[in-house]
């Protein structure tokens, strides 16, 4: 059987899969469809959550980025896992035993005021449908990649998936698929990792193989990657080349705003009780460590490899670098999708592969007759390529396939659930039509997932030029808005209405203009996005955490001059504190 | 009373966590990243290792132990559930 064919049946036997799952969940009730009827095993539910959290970017680029940054990749690694660990400690608990649908729903009661809830709302649909274009675009080029169809009709069919198990399951439905892409997308992550990390260092675990010698050659893995790359100009692999402050901020803006973001936060709603939540944290964190510390190990060895196959003789002498004609198959097939490229800058017919951006190398590598770096490489191409790179079997490239598709859709059903709620439930019910009966909310909860798959559908085939900022700008402003004002009204009973709308304001408005200032969204830049004119040298990436601290100091600085919050408010911080 | 110190519990419990938490990604990953460097554990520099490996480990660790610590405390001051 040829690829194509065996890619085109793992795929489909796994979309058949979810399919089924959601005919045997659909939801009959707005419990049922906004939190799965609160009826989730804390490690189904830890599961679901990995699958919800871990997006196409997780599952596709994060190695090959890792690969290329080096140390600097380290603010992805800690940034997407330790938000966990805020959430677990000073959210989910709380906001279960709170016991409502939707964190807009918290904002309203906590604060009292339904001002703050339609700016809750507001922050999560901005936040949301950012992240939810990029999986949408994400779905539509892993079905062009692997199954040589047009991205529009790959995005036509993960829609249509989305569609049947979003609109008809809602949180019950989304929650056993998650349970089910998660299995397919860790276990496609993880089978070619263990087959390259065995044949670079002869041990089989990735995480192991981090520290292992490499077979060929000898020598440990990061010393002699730190060497191979930095004899071609490139920054040493476990140094980096981000200044501390701004490795520091942004790992902290990635905590924080994982920690705020609406779709994971809502996950902790579907548990039964409130130490459920709290486990179940660590469960989901768990299942996502399996992937976030197989990813970097990846990361070094294909950075080895793919360095290595480019440069297998000493540096500067003529015969060093790999000839043009004899690349290997893969080189080939990549070459055709456009993610290597090469040009021959100086005519010899070997590809020399340096950092040209490093001026004293740039001397050097001028004397050995080489005249330009002439190869691009993509980061996506480190997880796509590696099944091919180590000469696995075909079926391992059909579950990669099938796993990055899992990843895509998975994040993208939970965020267009967490917006149909919003609207439906945080917007309809709670604002404009309060006497709606139950079944017509659960109606219009469905109408509006249908509604906001279809604006996901447009963003992700016609994606707004800023597709590239979007992670910055939903983490950025996450962190900003939603955080600190849910962290606050659990650990403080003083600051009240007035203190969250104005934090979360400020917090939003700092974030999006110092973003918008640097990266130009909608409007061009308005100044040159570099270090010298960056606020206390923090990138846009990193800017979140600051807008988190203003959103902080504004909150309990206003609610500190304005009356404190009525009784029944108190009561409720002192029910959510205590599990029962 | 009993709730006022059942909370007094949980927040150093989280305090202590938080500490943790700090210093092995922000302190060990990042601050003082270089000098972890200069010690090698089994092929890879400290610093560098738990700012791509240890601190994921000791943050899954984190919060299973504060799941189960507070199991604990919610046990003694009698507001566990069912």
């Amino acid at each position: 059987m040829d690829l194509q064919t065996l890619t085109y049946l793992v795929v489909g036997g796994s979309f058949a899969l979810y399919i089924a799952i959601a005919l045997a969940s659909k939801a009959r009730s707005t419990g049922e469809f906004y939190v799965a009827g609160k009826n989730v095993h804390p490690v189904a539910n830890g599961m679901a959550t990995a699958a919800d959290w871990m997006s196409a970017a997780s599952f596709i680029s994060m190695a090959g980025l890792i690969a290329f940054l080096g140390y600097d990749g380290a603010v992805y690694l800690m940034g997407w896992t330790g938000g966990y660990v805020l959430l677990a400690l000073l959210l989910a608990p709380y906001l279960r035993k709170f016991g409502k649908f939707t964190v807009p729903d918290f904002i309203g009661d906590r604060y009292g005021s339904q001002a703050a809830r339609v700016v809750a709302v507001v922050c999560l649909i901005v936040i949301s449908f950012t992240y939810v274009a990029g999986q949408m675009r994400g779905v539509g080029i892993v079905f062009s990649r692997f199954l040589n169809v047009d991205i529009s009709v790959g995005l036509g069919v993960g829609m249509a998936i989305v569609f049947f198990y979003a609109v008809l399951g809602g949180m019950k439905g989304i929650t056993y698929t998650q349970v089910a892409q998660y299995c397919v997308l860790i276990f496609a992550y993880t089978v070619p990792a263990v087959f390259i990390s065995f044949q670079v260092t002869g041990m089989p675990i990735p995480q192991l193989a981090f520290g292992s010698s490499v077979v060929e050659g000898g020598g440990v893995l990061l010393e002699k990657l730190d060497q191979v790359v930095t004899e071609l100009g490139f920054a040493a692999y476990t140094s980096g080349s981000k200044s501390r402050i701004d490795v520091f901020f942004i790992t902290m803006a990635l905590m924080i705003g994982t920690a705020g973001l609406p779709h994971v936060i809502v996950r902790f709603f579907t548990v039964p009780r409130v130490r459920d939540a709290r486990m179940s944290a660590g469960w989901a964190l768990l299942f996502i460590a399996l992937l976030y510390t197989t990813a970097p190990a990846v990361g070094a060895l294909a950075r080895l490899n793919l360095t290595q196959t480019i440069q297998p003789g000493p540096v500067g002498t003529a015969l060093g670098n790999l000839a043009y004609a004899d690349r290997p198959e893969w080189f080939k097939t990549w070459e055709d999708t456009g993610l290597l490229r090469f040009e021959d800058e100086n005519g010899d017919g070997r590809i020399q592969y340096y950092d040209d951006a490093n001026i004293e190398f740039s001397a050097t590598a001028h004397s050995y007759g080489w005249r330009g770096n002439e190869l691009r490489v993509d980061n996506d191409i480190i997880v796509l390529a590696n099944p091919e790179i180590a000469g696995l079997p075909d079926w391992v490239v059909a579950l990669v396939a099938a796993g990055g598709i899992a990843a895509a859709l998975s994040t993208a059903a939970g965020l267009l659930l967490v917006i149909s709620a919003a609207v439906s439930h945080d917007l309809l019910k709670s604002v404009f039509a309060r006497r709606i009966s139950e079944r017509s909310e659960l109606m219009a909860s469905r109408m509006s997932a249908a509604v906001a798959i279809l604006v996901a559908g447009y963003l992700g085939y016609n994606p707004p030029g800023f597709v590239a900022q979007v992670v910055a700008l939903a983490f950025g402003l996450a962190a900003a808005s939603l955080f600190p004002v849910i962290l606050l009204g659990i650990f403080s009973f003083r600051v009240n209405k007035q203190g969250a709308i104005a934090g979360m304001l400020s917090g939003l408005a700092f974030t999006l203009g110092y973003i918008i200032y640097f990266k130009g969204v909608f409007v061009a830049p308005f100044a040159e996005n570099s270090p010298e004119n960056w606020l206390f040298g923090i990138s846009p990436e990193g800017i979140g955490t600051l807008g988190a601290l203003l959103n902080f100091a504004v909150a309990i600085g206003v609610s500190a001059v304005t009356p404190a919050p009525p009784a029944e408010v108190r009561a409720l911080v002192e029910r959510i504190r205590v599990p029962s | 009373m009993k709730q006022r110190s059942h909370w007094q519990d949980n927040l150093r419990l989280v305090g202590l966590c938080l500490t943790i938490w700090f210093v092995v990604s922000f302190g060990f990953g990042i601050l003082f990243v270089d000098a972890l460097n200069r010690v090698q554990i089994g092929g890879v520099q400290l610093g560098f290792w738990f700012a791509q490996q240890g601190s994921i480990y000791v943050f899954v660790a984190l919060i299973f132990f504060y799941a189960w610590r507070m199991s604990v405390v919610d046990r003694r001051y009698g507001v566990e559930e069912d």
